[in-house]
């Protein structure tokens, strides 16, 4: 999928990387059936190729904080697979991950780490909650825990569950590719962090 | 050589400071009167009683009742296979114990958490910083007069801290339900 997606994803950009450049070879060219061609073209709208792009290759910062990062391994792994969503290139580095996946408990002395590394993905990013500790604190009503971490990120999809199973997963990824496939990403510049997202 | 026995050993050596072993389900504990020889009790206890092992140290907040702080020695020894405790006792002025990492080398970590948790000190710890909070965070959570929900606290690029809402949290007990669904501690939203 992710092969493929890449390869059709350099070809349309290739073709439509400029507006101008595209009107004029439709001018140029005649409409209709062209067999060196045909098989090759999609013809879309910049903003929902791009959507499309990027919802189909997210690959996942593993926040894995307490037992959730067990169900998420096993999202993972071959019986569930989370690569039939493109989203199996876990990346240990920030640096190199556009969707956070904070699965546990975040105790606060782990909420500014969580906190940094967010900050040192690239945009566009995302997050999913996952599980009722990432979500609301869960059971942890204690000095020492986070009550829910969008209190210092925002958050995209959050999942119940105490851990929540690999299914509840990829239903969220699921939730959060429809999510981006309407976002406009060519017209609204606007970092995440600025689309009215409340932080503390 | 029977648990008795080895804490009956223990009396003779420190006569004047140790009780006579309280023996409860099978567990025996001794008391020691003053706190500032603890180390060389258990320096005895592991040296000639051959308790190598410190299972555990803890310490109790007795809260309004004085003195306020007790830690307790959980020994064992693999040679024999007895356990022994050990209790003493500290005013809250002094707040202070020796430390016994000269004896155990665990020590060391136990009692960083005895000082994390409960603000006491360990008089001659090589290391004595905390071990599950932060660096700078202003309190000691395990104190009876910590609040269960927690104080606001703030630490510049380092962390931070709000009080929780325990307001129909997810472990409320009520005393004196019909049953025991009733009773046991579940999400409860006052009405």
């Amino acid at each position: 999928m992710n092969f493929f997606t890449k390869s059709l994803g350099h070809h349309l950009l290739g073709l439509y990387f400029s507006r101008e450049g595209l009107i004029k070879a439709m001018k140029a060219t005649e409409v209709g059936y062209n067999s060196k061609v045909e098989g090759d073209v999609v013809h879309t709208r910049l903003d929902a190729a791009v959507s499309w792009f990027r919802k189909n290759s997210l690959w996942p910062m593993p926040m894995g904080l307490a037992c959730c990062a067990i169900e998420l391994m096993a999202a993972g792994a071959s019986r569930f697979d989370i690569s039939r969503f493109g989203a199996e290139v876990m990346r240990f580095s920030p640096r190199q991950s556009d969707l956070m996946i904070v699965a546990g408990t975040v105790t606060y002395k782990m909420a500014l780490a969580v906190r940094r590394i967010y900050e040192q993905m690239p945009e566009p990013k995302w997050v999913i909650a996952m599980g009722a500790c990432a979500s609301s604190g869960g059971m942890y009503r204690s000095y020492a825990t986070l009550q829910g971490v969008d209190r210092i990120l925002p958050v995209d999809v959050y999942i119940s569950g105490c851990p929540p199973r690999p299914e509840a997963l990829l239903e969220a990824l699921m939730k959060l590719q429809n999510k981006i496939s309407n976002e406009p990403h060519i017209t609204d510049k606007k970092p995440a962090r600025d689309r009215g997202l409340v932080l503390s | 050589m029977t648990a008795k026995q080895l804490a009956k050993k223990l009396q003779r050596q420190f006569k004047e400071i140790v009780s006579d072993a309280m023996e409860f389900r099978g567990e025996l504990t001794v008391e020691i009167s003053d706190a500032s020889q603890i180390a060389e009790v258990c320096r005895y206890a592991k040296e000639e009683l051959g308790f190598d092992y410190l299972v555990d140290l803890c310490t109790i907040d007795n809260d309004d009742e004085t003195p306020r702080w007790t830690a307790v020695y959980h020994l064992y020894g693999y040679g024999h296979l007895r356990h022994l405790r050990l209790k003493t006792s500290v005013s809250e002025e002094e707040s202070e114990f020796p430390t016994v990492t000269t004896v155990w080398r665990t020590a060391d970590w136990h009692e960083r958490e005895a000082f994390d948790m409960m603000g006491i000190r360990f008089a001659g710890h090589p290391d004595l910083r905390r071990i599950l909070m932060w660096e700078g965070y202003p309190y000691y959570p395990l104190r009876k007069d910590f609040p269960l929900a927690g104080k606001p606290s703030e630490m510049p690029d380092v962390a931070f801290s709000d009080p929780i809402p325990l307001e129909g949290g997810p472990f409320v007990t009520l005393a004196g339900g019909e049953d025991a669904a009733a009773r046991e501690p579940r999400v409860r939203t006052p009405e």
